[in-house]
């Protein structure tokens, strides 16, 4: 194959998945010129498994990511179906947003933010080379001999790497939905040096919406208030489509046992460990064979399609065996089904051979995001892209880098994970992988993050202005309230008596009276309104900050606990096998790893409160030894 | 995690690296100088220990050891044991007949080579090895050195260094068995349980936040939490009324002889002393001028407090009066007030009496072998619900009797003493302390109504808190709860 010079570009992004579309708009948007290569135009940002976006964790990354200036918010809030704030009966440090997404105008209007973006070029193409000198990538080679030269390249390619699809005891190469796999790009990666390790994960199968009968399944509307994911959201969609809830029957848990010896899971053809959050039917049925049912959701995958998603029933059993589960749970009898589940196999990058960065270790100007690092889900792999299109372009740009620390935001909590510990298993993001929760909420995401997206250049002026104002107006109205007394009177009495507190016996601080579990922040202002409304908005993070505020409080001293470790700068090139006194195991880890800070060295599996306690000492006494020679 | 804070001195945890360079790769590596102490207690043993560890550990014993062979121990196998003389390489003269055993590193205590030369007992004998093996180069250890050696090395983990620490201190065979208790982790396995109560609840709670939509995992974590806090609190509670005895153990009883002049309060001294071995007496080199004597009563170790102060209140009530008597008295664990059997009970009795109320206190009727002229009904009740022993200690009767009752308050409603779980170390209390108040915090939140999510971070807290005495507080655990426990997924 002939070759030929294509075009040269700061920044390169290989795939236009969920990853691949936050990577090139940060590094655009930054100023840096960008081009994405995918390998079909009309896969960019496809949802390949659950039409949805959001829920625990994942909701709040969605919000980080817009108040950094990424698209994912911006572009659901356009072209979801449905929307819900779960979790609200419970405090605001887990309410997330969820939404129900039309795939097909998720794709539409998130490749129309691509084509309308400065700096950005959108090419379809298959990579199949990486040019590499001296352990720094230059550029790459496309399919047809097209040559790019780069300053940074962005690998972004997904479940793709070496891809096989498996259903029943049928396995093939492929990407996800029958797209074409990445084999010579994975090779390439490998001849290069960078490790990696075999995950599999699984979708469900589809329905024809037309055959479900309804009357059976309980509907699971959307909330009946507006929502949004965005900030600088102001249109709002009303008109929203249900899901529907049903159950798996004893009918259904028969046919899978007797039919396990043809699940490639069970079978030994699967090799790849799945993700144990998302385990297949036949896996919830193997290992929690006392559970009677199972819950099945059944959600559409967009207002112009009839096919609906059936989550709760991903399985990589043979199409007919599938075809009688699905018609074993009630309201689904007489159901057709369009597409098939299946598993998948791929390669992943062991992310322990990236800096916080995302840069690899090993090629220096090479960056991975996404699910190619282990991860599962497209927030995630978004959070992760959005993160590597910042510092692709930061380097180029000769700005510093941006890592975001653990009290930051999750999309520390996430990088910090994979860089440091690496994963077994696919990674899911969860509440409980977040020590400071609290301080990691949905309704501040912008407040943590939007003076960032800003110094980069991701956020408008205006959007900053606003910004401010809200925060000047939070800050404002929490001051008033520590100030403003409220006398015992019959107003404020007949409020707290009917929301079952002990009334007032001598005045009180409106917000000593706002902490009692049972008030809430309009009962106060009906008794000490503020000169002007707030928003709705501003209420809320003045009601959460003085409620909680003892809860803050312990947080954040915890966080100021880990600030000091995370200040603890480790030498880049430290050598940790003339260290003596260190586990075997934690040298090994160590030196994989090579973390940048004492609190990063901590959280390293098999690295001991001694390993870390002997290294200090060694730290401490190259300091001395470079002081004293 | 704070455990490196206590692991290091101020010095090492300095902040600031102004030196992110490339001249760390100079630096020699970590290396720890050779040490030696005895490591046997003090006193008129049989046999005495003193043990070297490091790297010149053997070196230097082969400075000084002479087999009959002339082997050198160097040569000789790992975990190997040899007769021979130690003889001082400045003199010639032979110092000591001993047995000396070679352990090489890594399969020893500190994962150090470590050499143990077994002497005469003596404090003579002993000490000459000791500054022998000190001449030769080696130092002389902190207290509790070998063990954070052990540690540091990566031999054991913190909660069995620590019991390691105590088990050097203990001063009895009492505090002994507790200290072993300890390292063979029954302490551990009791935090253990704790920490796996809270890790379920979590998870429950857990499972709640992160999958809102599965119905089938009960939302009944604000009662589960309240059930299994409160169950975690008591236990905690149950640990530190322990700990108080467990710092006894170690410290000793803090006793205080009291009496009449001439009631035989010195007697009773000198008998609890000579029938009891003494464990610590006058240490050599410190300038203190109280005497304090360790008695082993039982497996209850005495310090009988300011021996010579008490032997100074022979007249205590008649030269400065009950105030501060009652001054002395107050910091002791244990008084006793020793009478006499032959004489009436007199006004300084009753005023002896009044100023220990309160107290853990034995009667003593002392000078039973006199006609006995002592209204006994009046001592019952004066006395209270507090023991009364007769004893003579001129015929040494009654004295079995005394030792019984001062082991019997001690383990106070606990018969099964040997399987006692005490808690003996000062960062475990502190800790523990802290998980109290922790769990507490959780509770009253929970029944306060403040959200499930904010309850969590105490229930956590309490978690890692528990979690740091036995030197383990991995996050990764509840996820791996979580999805045992639960069926999710899509």
């Amino acid at each position: 194959m002939p070759q030929f010079e294509a075009g040269t570009f700061d920044c390169i992004v290989i795939g236009a998945g969920h990853a691949g579309v936050e990577a090139a708009l940060a590094s655009a948007k930054m100023g840096a010129s960008t081009l994405v290569l995918t390998m079909n135009l009309d896969m960019i940002a496809f949802m390949p498994c659950n039409p949805s976006l959001g829920g625990p964790a994942k909701g709040i990354v969605v919000r980080e990511i817009d108040a950094l200036g990424g698209a994912m918010g911006k572009v659901i809030d356009k072209t979801h179906i449905q929307m819900r704030m779960l979790n609200t009966g419970k405090g605001p440090a887990v309410r997330a947003l969820r939404a129900q997404a039309d795939k097909v105008l998720y794709q539409q209007e998130m490749k129309r933010v691509l084509e309308e973006q400065e700096n950005l070029t959108l090419h379809q193409g298959v990579v199949e080379e990486l040019i590499v000198e001296d352990n720094e990538v230059k550029g790459l080679v496309t399919q047809i001999g097209a040559i790019y030269r780069a300053k940074t390249i962005i690998i972004t390619t997904g479940t793709f790497l070496r891809g096989e699809v498996i259903i029943g005891d049928l396995k093939y190469s492929s990407g996800p939905n029958n797209q074409m796999p990445a084999i010579k790009l994975a090779e390439n990666l490998h001849e290069l040096g960078l490790e990696t390790i075999r995950f599999k994960t699984g979708t469900p199968p589809r329905i024809n919406g037309n055959t479900i009968d309804y009357s059976k399944t309980e509907i699971q509307p959307g909330d009946d208030v507006p929502r949004a994911f965005s900030y600088e959201t102001t249109q709002f969609i009303m008109d929203q489509l249900p899901c529907w809830l049903t159950y798996t029957t004893p009918r259904t848990h028969e046919i899978i046992n007797e039919n396990l010896h043809l699940s490639p899971m069970y079978s030994g053809m699967i090799k790849g460990k799945g993700p144990s959050y998302c385990p297949s039917i036949e896996d919830k049925i193997v290992r929690f064979a006392d559970k009677s049912r199972h819950q099945i959701f059944l959600e559409p995958e967009g207002r112009n399609t009839k096919e609906y998603y059936v989550q709760g029933l991903s399985t990589s059993l043979p199409e007919h065996v599938q075809r009688r589960l699905i018609e074993s749970v009630p309201g689904l009898e007489k159901a057709e089904m369009m597409r098939a589940g299946y598993a998948i196999e791929y390669d992943s990058i062991i992310p322990t051979q990236l800096w916080p960065t995302l840069e690899t270790k090993k090629i220096k100007n090479l960056y991975t995001a996404g699910q190619i690092n282990g991860t599962s889900g497209y927030e995630e792999a978004a959070a992760q892209g959005i993160m590597a299109g910042i510092n692709a372009a930061s380097k180029v740009l000769g700005k510093e880098e941006v890592i975001l620390g653990r009290s930051d935001a999750y999309i520390g909590v996430l990088i910090d994970d994979l860089v440091t510990k690496g994963t077994s298993e696919p990674y899911r993001l969860l509440t409980s992988r977040a020590e400071y929760r609290l301080l990691l909420r949905h309704d501040n995401a912008d407040m943590r993050l939007t003076e960032i997206g800003y110094k980069l250049g991701m956020i408008s002026e205006e959007r900053h202005e606003k910004f401010l104002l809200k925060k000047q107006q939070i800050e404002e109205e929490i001051e008033r309230l520590r100030k403003v007394t409220i006398k015992p009177g019959e107003a404020v009495q007949e409020i707290i008596r009917d929301s079952g507190g002990t009334e007032l016996r001598e005045p009180m601080k409106a917000a000593d009276l706002l902490k009692r579990p049972e008030m809430k922040y309009e009962q106060i202002i009906t008794v000490v309104p503020p000169e002007e409304e707030k928003s709705d908005e501003v209420a809320e993070q003045v009601e959460i900050f003085i409620k909680y505020e003892g809860y803050i409080e312990k947080s954040m001293q915890q966080v100021e606990r880990m600030k000091k470790m995370e200040n603890k700068r480790i030498p880049e090139n430290i050598d940790y096998n003339a260290i003596s006194g260190i586990a075997k195991e934690a040298k090994a880890n160590l030196s994989a790893v090579r973390p940048l800070s004492i609190a990063q060295a901590s959280r390293i599996s098999g690295v001991n409160p001694a390993d870390i306690s002997i290294l200090l000492v060694y730290i401490e006494q190259g300091k001395i030894a470079k002081i004293t020679g | 995690m704070n455990l490196w804070y206590y692991m290091l001195s101020d010095s090492q945890v300095k902040t600031g690296y102004p030196h992110v360079g490339n001249q760390v790769r100079k630096v020699k590596s970590l290396h720890f100088d050779t040490i030696a102490a005895i490591s046997t207690p003090m006193g008129e043993g049989a046999i005495a220990i003193v043990r070297l560890s490091g790297d010149e550990a053997i070196g230097i014993a082969d400075k000084i050891f002479r087999s009959p062979s002339g082997k050198k121990l160097a040569d000789e196998q790992s975990h190997t044991i040899h007769y021979g003389h130690l003889t001082d390489p400045s003199t010639g003269e032979i110092v000591e007949e001993v047995m000396v055993s070679i352990m090489k590193a890594p399969k020893t205590f500190t994962r150090e080579d470590v050499v143990e030369v077994n002497c005469h007992g003596g404090v003579v004998a002993v000490n000459r090895v000791l500054n022998l093996v000190l001449k030769e180069g080696a130092r002389l250890a902190e207290p509790g050195e070998f063990s954070k050696r052990a540690f540091l090395n990566g031999r054991i983990d913190l909660s069995q260094a620590e019991a390691v620490m105590d088990l050097i201190r203990a001063k009895t065979d009492r505090a002994m068995n507790v200290a072993l208790n300890q390292m063979e982790g029954k302490l551990s396995k009791l935090i253990g349980e704790l920490r796996q109560a809270l890790l379920e609840t979590l998870a429950q709670v857990e499972v709640n936040i992160d999958y809102p939509e599965y119905d089938d995992v009960e939302e009944v974590t604000i009662p589960l939490m309240i059930e299994k806090g409160t169950w975690v609190k008591e236990e905690i509670e149950k640990l530190l009324r322990t700990s108080s005895q467990g710092k006894i153990l170690r410290e000793g009883l803090s006793t205080v002889i009291v009496g009449r002049p001439n009631v035989g309060k010195s007697s009773l001294l000198n008998s609890l002393v000579q029938e009891n071995k003494a464990i610590v007496t006058d240490i050599a080199g410190t300038t203190r001028d109280i005497i304090e004597e360790y008695v082993n009563v039982r497996g209850v170790p005495l310090r009988l407090v300011d021996t010579a102060g008490i032997r100074e209140t022979e007249d205590i009530v008649e030269r400065i009066g009950v105030e501060r008597s009652r001054q002395v008295l107050k910091e002791a664990d244990l008084i006793l007030l020793v009478l006499n059997s032959s004489e009436q009970l007199t006004e300084e009795d009753i005023r002896l009496f009044e100023a220990t109320e309160g107290m853990d206190m034995i009667v003593v009727i002392n000078k039973t072998d006199l006609p006995q002229k002592i209204d006994m009904q009046q001592v019952r009740q004066l006395s209270g619900n507090g023991a009364i022993v007769t004893t003579s200690i001129l015929k040494e009767e009654g004295i079995d009797e005394l030792e019984e009752s001062i082991a019997r308050l001690f383990f106070e409603g606990t018969l099964e003493a040997g399987d006692l779980t005490y808690v003996s170390n000062a960062r475990h209390i502190a800790l523990l302390h802290k998980a109290h108040t922790s769990i507490q915090d959780a509770l009253a939140a929970a029944e306060g109504g403040v959200p499930v999510d904010m309850i969590q971070i105490d229930v956590t807290r309490t978690w890692e808190l528990l979690g740091e005495i036995v030197g383990d507080t991995v996050q990764d655990s509840l996820i791996n709860q979580l999805f045992s426990q639960f069926c999710l997924g899509k």
